[in-house]
């Protein structure tokens, strides 16, 4: 059998935990191959070994037979290894073209970059694969879909046929979802070999050919994907049984929590982004805003957070307006918000775990007095909310840039759930996390429904929309333009309305 | 963890070693001896009482200056206007050194204050126009530093003397020299400051590391968009840190003033202890104790050099071997780096 990588019995430890357990991994020549395995297992350490980021301590590794050393990136890209950070390592003030020849630009002379040959290059090979780029645009200026085809197009130009993606759908919506699986394909009929990291079975079971489950370090099974289905997978990777349809009784809606009038937003560069939008979301109810990114989704919760002036309009909590309060004085009037990017907003990524966790609450009792800092009382809480929402990590005292990416969003979402807020702003809860996790994540927020807590989750998966929500709007150009159930609706019907066909369907009805 | 603990600890010993290397190859190179020099060096620093006096001096103003750009730098600001605040901090205090006469209990501890004070407000400065308009901090405080330097001297000549180059010593009362002290370093000019360099890197230890406005501080330099998301208020934190590390530096440049000189003159140029400071605080991994300890070794270099001519070796020298050391530290990386293929070699 000709297998283009093989690891083998590969051993990876951090302080404290070991990442991969004797993981063996063989690829085969042409194949799509995923990689799955719940938050924390193991695979972005795993595939960080195979580009020369990490040394492993023990096992060995062969790219085409030949056994070889990995010892930094460099390597792995002349032995044909690219890879595909979740985060992508772009300079935004570049264009495209110099993004994707920078560090091996052609020479006119030797001296001087041949940007023409350049761009003629980016372009041979982006219409090769279909990798649809503007080899002249800036990258500041260009979708996140765009941006990651930048990403794979660089790998390409460095002459990789081995290409590793890390969770490259996270980030991406439902269409450039569909673009980038016809892209894996074209890539395949080229002769490329993928190894694929997603939580995602359906994206597994569309294009992967065959599948290595590991948990918790270790490697458990590699399945071929055509004699396998969603259910198998996912008891494979979590070790139990994980249901799909979230089960929960109805909705019993109360009082008024959150209510929004005509409220208006701008954007950073003043473009109005919220126009005149209406909401309201009632204590023991989960409002989904469905709706295609850029439709003002961000300025909305960003306003209604206090992280973003309001220009008009109004937004009160219980009856109370805090249109225009600072993000503390918000919090403590009783909201919760699980923001949409973690790195950004949500963590101190170079604070410990346990002090993330009090990060909106360490000036109150009782973890701290009279502005002194109680340590004993801020790390007890940290440990009892890791336990509880099940963030693996060595330890309380680990950095939180140490944790796996879907760890990082359990311990947010666990900090913001732990203070019960009135109303829990939940933004992309659950992107980026595994099947086990985001049952589990889907759970806490229907808890906190039947609490008696208002609930505003915001995400881009219809899936997740209309599982875990009683109510949906749908969110079009900064406006709600309709609000369904969940029970009247269809995906199809919801597509539309995200693309702008209100007012056709409003004249027929 | 520990062996990350152990490397960070490693890692500045190491530097200060290479750099020690370097600079006796270039003795070599020029003709004289290391041994020699470096022994000059040793005595010239801790070779009798009078000799630890004068390192003490010191070693003084560059735990303080240290610790201002160190707190600066853990909140995320670069003050490279620790030297003109250590200015304006000297002047403050010697002008109320001289002005007034009141019991040593109520005219040292103003002197200080209004050090720190003054220090604080050319921080503050620098500090509201980063928070309100986003002006880069490193821009402000360079500019500051000259206009410190010049106020100063037109203060001095104008305002304090009438055209004079140096103003009168300050009162007993408000000075930090103690006779037992000079007397028992063989009249060095070694002076009290010293306890309070020490005291106020305890304080920064403990406001940084267990209080919740250290919390918010450090929160704040590690990541604004999340300190902001929390709660907290990020530009009043900004202007706070700055305030604070100019603090420092006015404090340091009290010590000059009620320790080391006792009063102060005209200056052709700079004191060179905020720049130095840089050093110090880069050196000391911008922690406390780190300060304290990289303060020693350079205020150690810097006495110890003055002896250094007895043993033919010029002090330009001692310039360049502690350009080498910093030069070692900013390449840590590369230290990093070898220690960690040792480890691998080990295994
Ligand atoms: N640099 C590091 N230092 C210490 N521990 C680390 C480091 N990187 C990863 N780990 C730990 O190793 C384990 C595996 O992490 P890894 O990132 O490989 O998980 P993953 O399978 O990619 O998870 P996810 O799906 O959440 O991204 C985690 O427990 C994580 O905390
Ligand atoms: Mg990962």
């Amino acid at each position: 059998m000709d297998y283009v990588i093989e690891m083998l019995n590969i051993r990876k430890e951090f302080p404290g935990i070991v990442a991969n357990d004797n993981i063996t991994l063989q690829v085969k020549q042409g194949e799509i191959h995923a990689l799955l395995g719940e938050n924390g297992a193991g695979k972005s350490t795993l595939m960080n070994v195979l580009f020369g980021l990490y040394q492993p301590e023990k096992g060995e590794i062969r790219v085409r037979g030949e056994k070889v050393k990995i010892t930094d990136p460099n390597v792995a890209n002349h032995l044909g290894i690219g890879m595909v950070h979740q985060h992508f390592m772009l300079i935004d003030t570049f264009t495209v073209t110099e993004n994707i020849v920078l560090g091996s630009e052609p020479k006119k002379l030797g001296l001087s970059i041949d940007l023409k040959k350049a761009e003629e290059d980016v372009r041979k090979i982006s219409e090769q694969y279909g990798l649809k780029v503007d080899p002249a645009a800036k990258i500041s200026d260009i979708s996140v879909g765009m941006q990651q085809r930048v990403e794979i197009l660089k790998t390409l130009y460095r002459g990789a046929d081995i290409l590793i993606f890390d969770e490259p759908t996270a980030v991406l919506t439902p269409q450039e979802i569909h673009e980038l699986i016809d892209i894996m394909h074209n890539l395949v009929k080229e002769g490329k070999s993928i190894i694929l990291i997603t939580h995602k079975l359906k994206e597994i079971m569309e294009v992967a050919d065959r599948c290595t489950v590991i948990r918790k370090g270790k490697g458990i099974k590699t399945v071929n994907v055509s004699e396998t289905n969603p259910n198998e997978l996912a008891s494979l990777m979590v070790g139990r049984e994980v249901s799909f349809k979230t089960e929960k009784g109805p909705a019993q809606p109360k009082e008024t929590v959150l209510s929004i009038e005509n409220l208006v937003v701008k954007d950073a560069r003043k473009v109005d982004m919220v126009r005149g939008l209406n909401l309201e979301v009632k204590a023991g109810e989960i409002v989904g805003i469905a709706g295609v990114d850029g439709n003002g989704q961000t300025e909305l919760i960003e306003a209604i957070t206090g992280l973003r002036p309001v220009e008009s309009g109004m937004i009160s909590l219980k009856g109370k307006d805090i249109t225009n309060l600072s993000p503390r004085k918000v919090t403590e009037s009783g909201v919760g918000h699980i923001p949409q990017d973690r790195h950004k907003f949500g963590l101190v990524l170079d604070f410990p775990i346990g002090e993330n966790m009090v990060l909106q609450t360490y000036y109150q009792e009782p973890f701290s007095r009279k502005g002194i800092l109680n340590f004993k009382q801020i790390y007890d809480k940290a440990k009892a909310l890791i336990d509880e929402f099940d963030v693996r990590t060595p330890s309380e005292y680990t950095k939180a840039r140490a944790l796996s990416g879907g760890n990082q969003q359990k311990a947010i979402i666990g900090r913001e759930v732990d203070r019960s807020p009135d109303l829990l702003i939940a933004a992309q809860p659950t992107r980026g996390l595994d099947v086990g996790a985001i049952e589990f994540i889907h759970k806490k927020l229907i808890e906190e429904r039947d609490k008696g807590r208002a609930v505003l989750l915001l995400s881009f998966e219809l899936d997740e929309i209309m599982n875990v929500s009683d109510r949906i709007a749908v969110m079009y150009e900064g406006e709600i333009v309709a609000t369904v159930k969940p029970e009247d609706t269809t995906e199809e019907e919801l597509g539309l309305l995200m693309a702008g066909s209100k007012k056709q369907k409003v004249g027929e009805s | 963890m520990s062996a990350n603990k152990a490397i960070n600890i490693l890692i500045p010993i190491i530097s200060v070693l290479l750099g020690l290397i370097a600079g006796a190859i270039i003795m070599l190179v020029f003709g004289y001896s290391p041994v020699e020099g470096y022994k000059a060096l040793w005595e010239g620093a801790f070779g009798d009482i009078y000799f630890i006096g004068e390192t003490v001096r010191q070693i003084t103003p560059y735990i303080l200056s240290g610790l201002a750009v160190a707190f600066a730098f853990r909140t995320g600001l670069f003050n490279i206007g620790v030297e003109g605040q250590v200015i304006v901090g000297w002047l403050a205090a010697v002008w109320i050194g001289v002005a007034f006469d009141l019991p040593m209990i109520v005219h040292l501890p103003l002197a200080i204050a209004a050090a720190a004070l003054a220090g604080a407000f050319w921080g503050f400065i620098p500090g509201l126009l980063k928070a309100k308009l986003r002006v880069h901090e490193v821009i402000v405080t360079i500019m500051l530093n000259y206009t410190a330097l010049y106020i100063a001297n037109h203060i001095i000549r104008n305002v304090i003397t009438e055209q004079k180059d140096r103003t009168e010593s300050v009162a007993k009362s408000a000075s930090l020299q103690a006779e037992w002290l000079t007397e028992w370093t063989q009249y060095s000019t070694m002076h009290m400051g010293i306890i309070l360099a020490l005291v106020a890197a305890f304080l920064m230890w403990f406001l940084l590391e267990k209080t919740t406005r250290g919390f918010e501080l450090r929160a704040v330099g590690f990541n604004q968009h999340a300190s902001n998301y929390a709660g907290m208020n990020v530009d009043r934190n900004i202007i706070l840190s700055m305030v604070i590390s100019g603090a420092f530096a006015g404090i340091a440049g009290a010590m000059e003033g009620l320790g080391t000189f006792g009063y102060m003159s005209v200056r052709s140029g700079f004191t060179n202890i905020g720049f130095d400071g840089i050093a110090v605080a880069l050196l000391g991994g911008n922690t406390a104790l780190g300060v304290v300890l990289a303060a020693g070794l350079f205020g150690s270099l810097k006495v110890g050099a003055l002896n250094m001519p007895l043993a033919g070796v010029p002090t330009e020298l001692v310039d360049i071997v502690v350009a080498l050391i910093i030069f070692f530290v900013a390449s840590s990386y590369m230290i990093r780096w070898l220690l960690s293929r040792f480890k691998k070699e080990g295994k």
